[in-house]
């Protein structure tokens, strides 16, 4: 068990119940991401660094304020740049910072075939296991926001935890903990569910008539959410998915076809061994040689 | 004990085992990462990071070997007019009623359908998993291309290993066939039996 404290809803390529003795579970939680309020400072990204205690290659700088340019290993978390013009001569900056959605319905843990290497605690966190983990990638195919990143230095699969050892222990996300505008707040699902709906009212009111609460419902909905000034175009915001599922390719892959394709090659060798009690071996006369 | 008649060459049984012993553990492995009620498996590979990095050499090992098969079995293996009459009559062949059956040549249809279901299908292992191959390969593909691979490489693995399933139980079912891969002769009355036109074609009877 990854987290003593932490109730398990699903475990990777288990067939059995997981471990959930603990009758009252937990509050599901969530992180809600107030686009309309980041100010690009990245001190979410410092402040993971420094508590996962994770430190990415000093790149290049490209022309962008996007540094570093995306996801690893290291950087678990990153502040995505995006200048668009939604109405003709007015430019605005939405600085989205991506990272896992911590999925309800989370695909990497779906297509993940190593046992307990991927975890859904039962407060809603999708939690990587890296001693489980088998490098085998699958994760990246399951994932609807691509976000595992495979280390080159161990070939594990690694991504946002959202500080599953800190709220494990009754603490906020380090990310949340140091945002110096309180875009990022966390608490229940509820509560931050409510805590948008005013923030939209406000951005309503100030001329954003689309403003949105980001919690798609293809993948059971999301415990990392955003509040977008245009929730009618994610996409604006580097590419954000408007309507993610799990692709339905990986859906086949790992839903109807493994347990399907597993019953028809036990089917083929009994069907052989019965045929062979039934109907019996092709044995040749000898006296047919001439 | 009566005559024999020259099947296979030892080369060519080498070959063939070369191959079976591939296709074995990649199919024992690839089981392993495809459904968990085959995760133990893993266990002879050294575990589960074990498997996932041996599975696509073994997998790469068995397509070399099979290329180099393919290429010597090609030409007996080519389908007939009467392949299909002889296919037609596959549920005779299946309750053991051999009588007046259209007479093959080296191989029957069925065996020429596997041959050909593997000359399709080992290639298109080797390309799907090239695709998904971590950490060498994948890293320079597209994500919806790894999505459609892992499918196809399912997919073919199945087809694949039904085949084989077939093809075992058919050499255990058809006595006086396994010695043709292990020995590389078998009794001319087999021959003759099960493998007419070729019996002919080689003895000149």
């Amino acid at each position: 068990m990854a987290l003593q404290s932490l109730d398990i809803k699903a475990r990777s390529a288990t067939t059995t119940p997981s471990p959930d003795a603990r009758a009252n579970g937990a509050i599901p939680v969530a992180k809600l991401i107030d686009i309309s309020k980041c100010i690009g400072c990245k001190a979410c990204q410092v402040a993971c660094m420094q508590w996962n205690d994770l430190r990415d290659e000093v790149g290049t700088n490209v022309g962008v304020y996007d540094n570093p340019m995306d996801l690893t290993d290291q950087s678990w978390t990153v502040m995505r740049f995006s200048e668009v013009e939604v109405q003709q001569g007015r430019l605005e900056w939405l600085i989205r910072k991506d990272g896992c959605m911590h999925c309800a319905d989370p695909g990497c843990l779906k297509a993940c075939p190593a046992p307990g290497a991927i975890v859904q605690y039962s407060n809603g966190i999708v939690d990587f296991n890296e001693e489980h983990c088998i490098g085998c990638g699958y994760c990246l195919t399951g994932c609807p926001f691509n976000i595992p990143r495979i280390s080159k230095k161990d070939n594990k699969a690694y991504k946002c935890t959202l500080c599953s050892d800190r709220v494990a222990v009754g603490l906020e996300p380090a990310c949340v903990k140091t945002c110096p505008t309180g875009a990022i707040v966390f608490g229940s699902k509820v509560d931050m569910i409510h805590h948008a709906e005013g923030r939209i009212a406000d951005l309503k009111e100030r001329g954003y008539s689309n403003a949105a609460l980001y919690d798609p419902q293809g993948v059971g909905g999301t415990h990392v959410m955003y509040v977008l000034q245009h929730g009618d175009q994610p996409e604006l915001y580097a590419g954000l998915p408007k309507d993610p599922s799990i692709s339905p390719l990986v859906s086949l892959w790992k839903g109807i076809a493994k347990p399907l394709m597993s019953f028809g090659i036990g089917l083929a060798v009994f069907a052989g061994f019965f045929h062979f009690v039934t109907a019996g071996p092709k044995e040749v006369e000898e006296e047919e040689t001439d | 004990m009566s005559t024999l008649i020259q099947r296979y060459s030892a080369s060519e049984r080498n070959n063939h085992w070369l191959v079976a012993i591939a296709f074995i553990l990649a199919a024992l492995s690839g089981l392993a990462l495809f459904h968990p009620a085959f995760f133990f498996l893993t266990n002879l590979f050294g575990g589960g990071t074990w498997t996932r990095i041996l599975h696509p050499f073994i997998g790469a090992v068995m397509f070399l070997f099979f290329i180099v098969m393919a290429a010597r079995f090609w030409r007996p293996n080519r389908i007939t007019p009467a392949d299909r009459q002889w296919m037609r009559r596959i549920g005779d062949v299946i309750r053991n009623r051999d009588e007046g059956l259209p007479e093959p040549g080296k191989y029957n249809a069925g065996q020429k359908y596997l041959f050909w279901v593997l000359v399709i299908g080992i290639p298109v292992l080797l390309v799907s998993g090239i695709f998904i191959w971590q950490p060498w390969f994948a890293p320079f593909f597209p994500i919806w291309l790894l999505r459609v691979a892992v499918v196809v490489h399912a997919l073919a693995a199945w087809i694949i290993i039904l085949g084989i399933v077939v093809h075992v139980y058919a050499a255990i079912w058809v006595k006086g066939t396994i010695r043709a891969m292990t020995r590389g002769t078998v009794s001319a009355a087999w021959a003759k039996h099960h493998h007419r036109a070729w019996y002919r074609e080689t003895t000149g009877k």
